[in-house]
């Protein structure tokens, strides 16, 4: 047992260095990389388009795609390689992940050969930015009472209804979005996949503002705007099935929106160090430091998880069931530290200015976000009840939304 | 055993809380989040038309001439309301120093308009990141002279006076300061919760006097900050039931695969953990409020009883609300987070939930109480 890469790994691990090192510059100690929904302006933007542009002609922009779609035919664990090396670089943010991660991938298993010729090699090069429109007002942990509507009108389909909760609606080019073709029939019967344009007519975009002060997520508003049926993807009514594609490969993008503060464990070891309980270095309290041991015992648990999942993704092997606690876990971790962290700084953790306040309100930042995460990608209600019925197979609750039209589903 | 309010202060609360339902709505509470402006000023002269600043002060400094228990429940009203005005600083903290300390000449001068609410006291402590307690601070008085900085004033942008934690002597003591005089220079700060400014001071030989016997500035400071947490914990208990309220509203008529979420165990059991919190910081401040009303020996205990309990369960409440919100909780337009920003900022103030456990069984250990 060991932490090491096996010989295959670690000459795909130089190599992917040795193309780093002539192409990109070492990030500086302490230097942090903001993610793609923090930084959004079109220099960064651009910045990012030339840097994944680069990574394409070199071959290192999707490792684990197949070849004939552009790709690199690499290994999951190689991707993971990838992502660590690159990470060590002060590089653009990446604002590809939904086309990349999510899209693409729904692309290459539904879509058509033209289809995919049409976007996927875009995509790759980064020509192309992607959002994905699935959460509506009345649709998010209940994904499938989705009711934007879709009717078709000739060669195209009409499309009106709200999306709520999409990241970078406001610069993307291409949106993956589930609709309602059929509401006489069960709910996830009724739907439908499509790729829409985002700058077509009848799409409008209005930002979010989150507690946090930022604005990084849209409402996208569609007002009798056209698909072209080209631009359906798999059949009428089998949405469902494309969508769930779609969440399979969620995973790797979720927690990628960044946490917001940059901060973490060490700043606040740092942080109750320096002030004083009584007259003491806080980190002496013995509260303090039963507080500190649990987020560090956590926070390590999660690290070896993943590193167990990697180890079979290394062996070609499916993760176990492990992965699902990660999320749980690190947001309401993340929420507990960031309100100690607060507590800590005593009445100047009640500011959020940046001068007076420790780590230049970077806890508060992060006990702003925090809320966010146990709700993005799956609420800890969900996750919970993920783990119960799917890791643990426990029955399932009864389901009264199921089996009847979804028409005749109670909305109250 | 008749521990509750009598029928005549619960109608000042529902009196309380009429006057704050047509005149302190959350979308009011919002434009002073969202404005530039310190406070709500026509609130805080209405507040006083209400007599609510003067509540526990006499008539003869032009108080109403209730009580402590009176005062309480208005405060628990105000945190219901989430008001966005400087009750705390000035009716907990400031008024209850110069009560304490007793001063003929300057409760003469300055009583009439904190009772009034032509006057805004504050309470000035915090000088840098991670000070809880009063025994390390610096700024310090010299022969009528005040020299300092203080940082994280509540309403310290626009209160008229301060008591502020300084030392004189090598001793610490409460001191009263004229922020409209000489020698002050001030700022508004970005605040955790933009509805309750905040400021840095500059005192740079401000005159200044102290309030009370030098020996017995610590002592008046501790006996201060008891008071004002008990009213404070009021404040938190009416800020949390709110929130609970708000979720259990939401839950009912949110649905989510065809349900109303507040049918899912999950949310359920999370409101009833709410209501469980609620109901322990009431009882908690129900007593800190009979030891405040009576003068007991218990109020130091009671104080820590009521804040820990208080500030825990706004706490928790302002979060799970949020969370049972789902993704709109985290959208500025919802008030959630008006909730939230509330419950963090009141919970560091006075001193941390922390520092009054471990005030509490520190008291434990030399009282006798049960
Ligand atoms: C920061 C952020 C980023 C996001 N990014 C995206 C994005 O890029 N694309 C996208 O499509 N969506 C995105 N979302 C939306 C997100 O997926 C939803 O907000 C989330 O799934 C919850 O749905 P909801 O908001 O409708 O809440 P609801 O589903 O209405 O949930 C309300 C409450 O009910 C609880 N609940 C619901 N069902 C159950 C149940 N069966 N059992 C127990 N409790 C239950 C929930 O846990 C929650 O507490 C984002 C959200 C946030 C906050």
């Amino acid at each position: 047992m060991d932490f090491d890469d096996t010989p295959d790994e670690a000459a795909f691990r130089a190599e992917a260095v040795s193309w780093l090192e002539k192409n990109a510059e070492l990030k500086k100690p302490g230097e942090k990389t903001a993610g793609g929904l923090e930084r959004d302006d079109p220099d960064t933007i651009a910045a990012a388009k030339a840097w994944q542009a680069r990574k394409a002609d070199a071959g290192w922009a999707c490792i684990t795609w197949p070849k004939e779609y552009g790709g690199r035919g690499g290994t999951s664990i190689q991707n993971v390689i990838w992502g660590q090396e690159e990470g060590r670089y002060a590089v653009p943010p990446n604002m590809f992940m939904i086309g990349l991660g999510m899209a693409g991938p729904t692309l290459m298993a539904h879509a058509t050969p033209e289809q995919q010729k049409r976007w996927l090699p875009k995509m790759i090069r980064g020509e192309e930015i992607w959002c994905q429109l699935f959460s509506e007002p009345a649709a998010g942990s209940d994904l499938a009472n989705l009711r934007t509507s879709a009717v078709r009108d000739g060669d195209d389909w009409i499309v009106n209804g709200q999306k709520i909760w999409t990241s970078g609606a406001h610069y993307c080019d291409w949106g993956i979005v589930v609709t309602r073709t059929d509401p006489a029939v069960r709910k996830h019967a009724g739907l439908t996949y499509f790729v829409v344009d985002m700058k077509s007519p009848g799409v409008a975009c209005r930002p979010i503002k989150q507690i946090s002060g930022g604005a990084n997520f849209n409402e996208v508003f569609f007002n009798d705007a056209r698909i072209p049926d080209t631009q359906r993807i798999s059949e009428v009514g089998n949405g469902w099935a494309v969508a769930i594609t779609t969440l399979m490969n969620e995973r790797s993008s979720i927690g990628g929106g960044g946490v917001g503060g940059g901060v973490g464990f060490r700043d606040l070891l740092d942080l109750a160090s320096s002030v004083e309980l009584d007259g003491r270095p806080a980190i002496e309290d013995g509260a303090i430091q039963e507080k500190m041991a649990d987020y560090y015992v956590r926070q390590k648990g999660l690290q070896f998880t993943s590193n167990r999942a990697l180890t079979a993704l290394s062996r070609g092997e499916t993760p176990g069931p492990g992965g699902s606690i990660g999320k749980l876990v690190a947001a309401k971790m993340r929420q507990e530290m960031a309100a100690l962290a607060m507590e800590l700084q005593g009445e100047v953790g009640g500011l959020l200015d940046t001068q007076l306040t420790a780590d230049e309100a970077g806890w508060q930042q992060a006990y702003l976000w925090a809320p966010g995460m146990r709700i993005a990608g799956g609420t800890d209600e969900i996750m919970r009840n993920i783990i119960a019925e799917r890791v643990l197979r426990l029955p399932p609750e009864p389901r009264i939304d199921k089996e009847v039209a979804f028409r005749e589903i109670p909305t109250g | 055993m008749n521990f509750d309010f009598s029928e005549e202060q619960k109608l000042l609360q529902k009196a309380s809380r009429d006057f704050l339902e047509a005149n302190c709505t959350l979308a009011r509470v919002r434009e002073i989040f969202e404005s530039d402006l310190p406070y709500d000023e026509a609130l805080w002269k209405g507040a006083a038309e209400m007599g609510w600043q003067g509540a526990a002060l006499p008539e003869s400094v032009g108080g109403a001439g209730f009580g402590y228990l009176e005062l309480a429940l208005v405060a628990e009203e105000v945190g219901r309301a989430i008001a966005a005005i400087p009750f705390a600083p000035s009716v907990y903290l400031a008024t209850e120093a110069l009560l304490l300390a007793d001063d003929a000449a300057i409760n003469a001068r300055y009583l009439p308009g904190l009772a009034s609410g032509d006057c805004i006291g504050t309470f000035a402590l915090a000088e840098r990141v991670g000070q809880s307690g009063g025994s390390n601070v610096e700024t310090a008085l010299s022969r009528g002279k005040l020299t300092g900085r203080k940082v994280a004033v509540p309403y310290g942008d626009v209160a008229d006076i301060a008591v502020v934690v300084a030392k004189q002597q090598g001793k610490v003591v409460p001191v009263l300061v004229e922020l409209t005089g000489a020698g002050i220079k001030r700022h508004a700060v970005e605040s955790f919760d933009p509805a309750v400014s905040q400021a840095t001071i500059e005192f740079e030989a401000a005159p200044a006097k102290r309030l009370g016997k030098l020996a017995e500035g610590q002592g008046l400071i501790e006996d201060v900050r008891d008071r004002a947490a008990i009213l404070l914990a009021f404040e938190q208990l009416g800020s949390a039931q709110r929130c609970l309220d708000i979720g259990i509203e939401f839950a009912r008529q949110r649905y989510a695969f065809g349900r109303p979420i507040a049918s899912f165990q999950a949310i359920k059991h999370k409101l009833a953990d709410m209501f469980t919190a609620v109901e322990l910081a009431r009882s908690n401040c129900y007593y800190g409020a009979w030891a405040l009303s009576t003068n007991s020996e218990e109020l130091p205990v009671a104080a820590c009883l009521a804040r820990i309990s208080a500030s825990e369960a706004f706490q928790f409440c302002a979060e799970e609300n949020l969370q049972i919100h789902g993704g709109v909780g985290f959208t500025w337009e919802y008030d959630c987070h008006l909730f939230l920003r509330r419950a963090m900022l009141q919970g560091s103030m006075l001193g941390t939930a922390r520092d009054w456990k471990r005030a509490l069984i520190r008291r434990l250990a030399t009282s006798s109480v049960e």
